[in-house]
């Protein structure tokens, strides 16, 4: 069974700390060129390799991650 | 499949805590002390004891934990959170009471009230968020600085000759007759996080069998203090932090 993921980052929120990415399994967050409020480059997803694996969430310490899953044949 | 249709509610698999306050943490971008209140507000929520439990916040940088989880708190003067919980819990014995200290608060500071809180045997749960260094004030070196690191006052290094040697609490209040579960975590991988939620799940219910304090230790960082990136941090963590303070169980008297 394979998985298909989408995060959506609260980009006002976000700091920029790079945890998320470090963590990703599937290299599918990026910083963005552009920056929010604070000034801080956002992470944002890329590519479409996400499986939904949560991991990202988890390790947010602002915990501004909300990821979603849906099952693939 | 668009991305549209995948992010629908019923398709989330995670999400910011709802014991989580819509209050944006002050805390550095990547601080170590985020995730740990999010594992904390996660446990809350999932055992549903909010209206029961009583968190005690330190002098720290996380002095202001109380902004974050919804639930009772009470601020302690520095060092004195196992103090202070030591009383809310004996006059609300139905309670889950919990200190949340840093290394500096709990090491430092207040050395005489978590070793006797231990020996007493309360039952409370103590979470020690240990980064090696005040985190707070500058990053002035704390006990728990290891040898050669450098901090604002230790800026040669840690020289155990004029700064002594790191001390290791949670080994040495697992001596304690008084100790009941004494474990040390680390929140920098999603797989560490989730053990380190489950252990803190595991003091909490060990706090309402009586059976004495229990102590989860989870190894941190202090990216701004150690002048790292946090992601920086956190590889320096699991090279230098882990050597002194391995994570893993150090005691659990119900072991079967
Ligand atoms: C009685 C007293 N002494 C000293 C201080 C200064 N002070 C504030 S926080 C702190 C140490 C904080 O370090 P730690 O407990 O490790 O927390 P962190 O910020 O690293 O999470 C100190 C010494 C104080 N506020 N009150
Ligand atoms: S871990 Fe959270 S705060 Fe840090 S970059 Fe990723 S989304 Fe932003
Ligand atoms: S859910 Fe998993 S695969 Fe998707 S972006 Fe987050 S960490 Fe990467
Ligand atoms: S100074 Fe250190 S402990 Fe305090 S918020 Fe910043 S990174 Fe966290
Ligand atoms: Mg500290």
């Amino acid at each position: 069974m394979a998985f298909k993921g989408v995060i959506e980052v609260d980009t006002n929120l976000c700091k920029g700390c790079s945890v998320c990415i470090a963590n990703c399994p599937t290299d599918s967050i990026q910083l963005s060129r552009a920056v929010n409020s604070k000034g801080y480059h956002y992470a944002e997803m890329k590519g479409d390799a996400c499986v939904g694996c949560g991991a990202c969430g988890v390790v947010c310490p602002d915990s501004v991650i909300t990821v979603y899953r849906v099952k693939i044949q | 499949m668009n991305i549209e249709d995948i992010k629908r509610p019923e398709n989330i698999v995670y999400k910011r805590p709802a014991l989580l306050t819509d209050n944006v943490m002050h805390y550095c971008p990547g601080c170590s002390h985020g995730t740990v209140h999010k594992l904390v507000a996660e446990i809350i929520d999932e055992m549903g004891i909010q209206e029961k439990t009583v968190g005690v916040c330190p002098v720290g940088c996380s002095v202001f934990a109380y902004n974050y989880i919804d639930i009772d708190w009470q601020e302690a003067a520095h060092g004195r959170a196992p103090a202070v919980a030591t009383a809310t819990k004996r006059l609300y014995p139905d309670k889950y009471v919990f200190t949340y200290q840093g290394d500096g608060d709990l090491a430092s500071i207040g050395t005489a009230e978590i070793i006797h809180a231990c020996s007493r045997g309360e039952n409370i749960v103590v979470i020690f968020i240990n980064n090696g260094i005040y985190g707070m004030t500058g990053g002035q070196m704390a006990p728990t600085t290891l040898i050669g690191m450098k901090t604002a006052t230790t800026p040669y290094g840690r020289d155990p000759k004029l700064n002594g040697f790191p001390l290791v609490i949670a080994d040495m209040v697992a001596q304690l007759d008084g100790t009941a579960f004494i474990t040390r975590q680390s929140v920098h991988t999603a797989a560490a996080a989730r053990k380190a939620k489950a252990a803190i799940r595991k003091a909490f219910e060990y706090s309402s069998k009586g059976v004495g304090l229990s102590f989860v230790e989870i190894v941190s960082t202090c990216n701004s203090g150690w002048k790292m990136s946090p992601v920086d941090a956190n590889k320096w963590m699991v090279e230098h932090m882990f050597a002194k303070y391995p994570v893993g169980d150090i005691k659990d008297v119900l072991a079967k």
